[in-house]
């Protein structure tokens, strides 16, 4: 197990290493520098380069990186060209918001596709083809669109529930579910036919396979089969698709931050985008792959110990 | 023997490569829904390339007196806050996001196809690369990248879009790679024997028919997903900027004016969806045209389905059944097995009769096809999907099966009848280690404590000759050898302390000398147990070991029954003489194999009169007239064959 982990580290730091570079020479070639982004592109070219001068911008790309990284390593990622705040510090803050959407969205993702995607597998019947269908139907239907309208008829015709605007947990646990409700569902809604689909599939590969023929012509009684032989088999593969379904989740919260108005990581990398604001952006794509490399991570632990075959890789 | 099996299997290969090639674009065209999605979108792209001329008004055009207006005969889709023509707005926009969508698939396409194709097609370390670099480039969050492509580049679109299209490649390349891989895999098999046809025009030829339907389906779904993104792009003002229309702009516009008017909401992201969701259809099309399916034929599968239907046929016709007065564990009369097929039904098993008595082997043997393994498994009731036993009668020692139902037949397995299948590794669950499985095999057929089975377990491993019981009980299955996995499904099955042990060609899967061992292990398990022994098998070196008697398939039916020593030397049916002459039992040594020409035909393609006159010498025309009933020959040995009477002249 810990040859997984190490293995998957040996992978993971250099990519988030890679990541990182190439958003530095990126930024670099766009043209611009931190000194105009900074004063505005009224300012004289003479204080731009000595403001450059001052921050360290005008010494070779390789050079700022390293001392970009050696920064980043310990948790500094540097101030906002805009406000001059500490990158870290604002983006820690705005961890909890994007959480919870994208958490409670996987729930909601997880527990409706795999009953869903189960009763199918067992069931038959019009519960798989809908599932089919909704899965066409969610890849399909643009997200901030299906916003919009459960914001039109949710929010505004019926108001059930607040349109917009973020409660924290601390402040209010109540005010917090109601204002998640309408941004989850939305969220999470075009992925659930999609996992649903894939546990169905899964399962029923395992039920043609041919263990569970010989369990079957052994006696065992069908719900030991399904909920502990079929069950485990099938879990790895569904993982795996819930861990990638994760990660859409993630970059799903920036449209659902904006439509819904929270102040999340979504929110903020779309004010830097509009800004310029290059540390922002640099440190958001380093946090964002971060959390993409801890997901993948998790899900290859938890497939290590589902599948001895995997393990053994 | 083997080799007509193998002949079957090419034939049947290259019929489906030919088969996929071939019939690819009247498959497709076939699908209406496929057809249908090509067409509306066929039609918007027309009417976006050519808005100049298609569209009512200029898409920067006021109507001030009709401002956030449903819609009218002026205005088809109405008006924005400004007064704009909406369905003006939507064409013009449409060339943003179809460019974009082009951008993105294009890139995504040439990256993707170059890297599978060479990555498959070459291997060697070019694969590792490819494939490494798929790996990481999976990796990256695409949202994010997208963002960060428009912050540094400032709202540069087909930046982002080409972005995407690099995001989303290695998806594509994967696709394309496996598919490349199945089919030089498969052309490997098939050109390798069929001489003269070779190899790189052939190849180059199947390959691309071979990929052409997985990466078409690949790229309709980028397509898709590079609308979305378009629009999202759009929607978040980080696109074309306005007053400019975009496809996602439009929807931006129509978030502001819904305090006033929802009205522009539906044309907007209508838009959107029609087109994502045709290219999404389109893919299932392609993809269902490609693995030549009808469209919508994924049928309700189920573990419901699983149960298997069964009903009490007629009773039938004799032959092969017990004779009077004498005790039998299993018996077995008038059993039809039928399998879906399509939206029909195809029998594969068609009125078998046999009986087996207590302690008793008997070998059922036949090529690959004849429906030896379905006839054991209509026994057992644990058959594919959807799958359906008819029979007058199967008994168990005095039970008849027929009428239990799947709960009370379940009681049977396991307990009163054990099984053992063909491949032995696979026939054990991946996921627990074998003695897990051992153990809780125990404890369901037993009804003891955990302790109580461990041990039981352990005695079960010592009985089948299982070496070093504790190390192996904590493998997986995919650790052990063919063998050792063998003995541990035997010791399975023995947990319930069956009486009758059907073994499903228990040692097909094995070497030669571990054949032996099993062979060996299963002749002494029956003699400490007394219980009576099915074995399916092809191979007559194991019936002459094992068994007392044997039954002889053939297309679904069995044409002869006797026991083992006067079946081998005095065949009566000429498909067993020609099975006899094509294996090595009572040849002598470096002697040439015989082959039987010919393969068995098809379920479904039964012939009406003997179904092994086309490759049969001694056929005439009597013998195609009509259906062939079995023909009692001496004491206990029948034979479905009306030419019998020929049998001794030939043979000498």
């Amino acid at each position: 197990m810990l040859s997984v982990v190490i293995r998957r580290l040996i992978v993971a730091v250099p990519l988030m290493g890679v990541i990182s570079f190439i958003v530095f020479v990126l930024s670099s070639l766009a043209g611009g520098s931190v000194g105009q982004a900074i004063l505005g592109p009224t300012a004289s070219a003479a204080s731009v380069a000595a403001l450059n001068a001052k921050l360290g911008a005008d010494r070779p790309v390789l050079v700022q990186y390293v001392d970009w990284l050696r920064h980043a390593i310990t948790g500094d990622l540097g101030l906002s060209v805009v406000s001059g705040v500490p990158v870290a510090d604002t983006i820690a803050s705005r961890i909890p918001v994007t959480m919870s959407l994208a958490v409670g969205a996987l729930l909601l993702v997880i527990i409706l596709g795999v009953t869903s995607g189960a009763i199918a597998a067992i069931r038959g019947g019009i519960i798989g083809r809908l599932a089919e269908v909704l899965a066409v139907l969610g890849r399909g239907l643009p997200s901030f669109w299906l916003a919009l309208i459960a914001v039109l008829v949710f929010g505004v015709n019926l108001a059930w529930l607040p349109v917009s605007g973020y409660v924290p947990f601390a402040d209010s646990p109540s005010g917090w579910i109601q204002s998640l409700i309408l941004p989850v569902v939305v969220l999470g809604v075009s992925e659930i036919a999609l996992v649903a689909v894939v546990t169905r599939a899964e399962m029923l590969s395992a039920m043609r396979s041919d263990y569970v023929r010989s369990l079957r012509a052994n006696g065992y009684p069908w719900k030991r089969i399904v909920f502990k032989h079929v069950a485990k088999n099938a879990a790895g593969p569904v993982l795996t698709m819930v861990s990638l379904v994760f990660v859409s989740l993630i970059g799903g919260t920036i449209l659902m931050e904006q439509i819904f108005g929270m102040p999340g990581l979504g929110t903020l990398m779309v004010s830097a985008t509009t800004k310029h604001d290059l540390q922002v952006i640099q440190g958001l794509a380093v946090f964002y792959t971060a959390m993409v490399v801890v997901v993948f991570l998790l899900t290859d632990i938890a497939s290590g110990y589902l599948n001895a075959k995997a393990r053994a890789r | 023997m083997s080799a007509v099996i193998e002949g079957a299997a090419i034939q049947e290969q290259s019929r489906r490569a030919a088969e996929r090639g071939a019939g690819f674009l009247p498959r497709l065209v076939r699908q209406p829904i496929a057809v249908a999605c090509s067409l509306v979108l066929l039609v918007i792209v027309l009417a976006c390339v050519f808005a100049q001329w298609v569209s009512p008004y200029e898409p920067l055009d006021q109507d001030l007196q009709n401002t956030a207006a449903g819609p009218s005969a002026s205005h088809l889709l109405g008006t924005d806050q400004l007064g704009r023509d909406i369905l003006s707005r939507m064409l013009h926009g449409g060339q943003v996001t179809l460019l974009g969508i082009v951008q993105a698939v294009v890139v995504c396409a040439v990256i993707g196809l170059f890297l599978g194709l060479t990555a498959g097609t070459l291997g060697g370390w070019v694969e590792t690369v490819a494939m490494r670099l798929c790996d990481l480039l999976l990796a990256v969050p695409g949202l994010v990248m997208l963002l960060v492509i428009l912050g540094i580049y400032g709202n540069n679109e087909a930046a982002a879009m080409i972005t995407l299209g690099v995001i989303m490649a290695p998806t594509l390349a994967r696709v394309v790679y496996s598919a490349t891989i199945a089919v030089r895999e498969e052309l490997y098999v098939a050109s390798a024997r069929v001489a003269g046809l070779t190899s790189l025009q052939i190849m180059r030829r199947h390959i691309l028919s071979g990929v052409t339907g997985p990466a078409l389906t690949q790229i309709s779904i980028v397509a898709a997903v590079a609308c979305i993104a378009e629009a999202g792009i759009g929607y978040l003002g980080l696109g074309v900027a306005p007053p400019a229309p975009s496809w996602g702009n439009l929807v931006t516009d129509a978030q502001n004016v819904m305090p006033i008017s929802a009205w522009m909401l539906v044309p907007t992201g209508g838009i959107i969806a029609v087109v994502t969701l045709s290219l999404t259809l389109l893919g299932n099309g392609i993809r269902d045209a490609y693995m030549g399916r009808s469209s919508g034929s994924a049928k309700a599968f189920s573990w419901r389905a699983l149960a298997v239907k069964v009903s009490q046929a007629a009773s039938p016709a004799g032959g092969g059944a017990a004779p009077l007065g004498q005790e039998s564990i299993l018996s077995v009369k008038g059993m039809t097995v039928r399998l879906p097929r399509g939206s029909s039904e195809v029998t594969i098993v068609d009125d078998v009769n046999f009986h087996v008595a207590p302690g008793e082997a008997v070998a059922i043997v036949g090529e690959s096809g004849c429906g030896k393994s379905m006839t054991i498994s209509g026994v057992l009731r644990v058959l594919p999907m959807g799958a359906h036993v008819a029979a007058a009668s199967i008994s168990f020692k005095g039970a008849e099966l027929t009428s239990l139902s799947e709960r009370e037949m379940n009681a049977y397995r396991g307990t009163g009848i054990g099984f053992i299948s063909q491949e032995p590794i696979s026939s054990l669950n991946p996921a627990f280690t074998v003695g897990h499985q051992l153990e809780e095999a125990v404890r369901l057929h037993r009804g003891v404590g955990k302790g109580k089975a461990r041990q039981i377990a352990r005695e079960l491993m010592a009985r089948v000759r299982l070496p070093e019981p504790d190390a192996v009980a904590k493998k997986y299955p995919h650790e052990l050898s063919g063998g050792m996995a063998q003995r541990i499904a035997i010791a399975r099955a023995l947990a319930g302390e069956p009486e009758l042990l059907i073994a499903d060609e228990p040692t097909t899967a094995l070497d030669v000398s571990v054949q032996c061992e099993i062979l060996d292990l299963l002749r002494d398990l029956r003699e400490q147990t007394g219980m009576a022994l099915i074995l399916v098998t092809h191979d007559w070196g194991v019936v002459a070991e094992a068994c007392d008697r044997a039954l002889v398939m053939y297309a679904g039916q069995v044409v002869e029954s006797a026991d083992v020593r006067s079946i081998i030397a005095h065949p009566a049916h000429p498909y067993t003489r020609a099975l006899l002459q094509s294996s090595s039992v009572g040849i002598a040594p470096r002697q040439l194999l015989p082959v039987i020409a010919g393969t068995v035909p098809a379920p479904g393609f039964w012939p009406h009169g003997c179904r092994f006159a086309s490759r049969c010498e001694l056929a005439e025309d009597a013998c195609r007239t009509g259906p062939i009933p079995m023909v009692t020959l001496d004491e206990g040995s029948a034979a479905r064959c009306i030419r019998t009477d020929v049998d001794e002249l030939v043979r000498t």
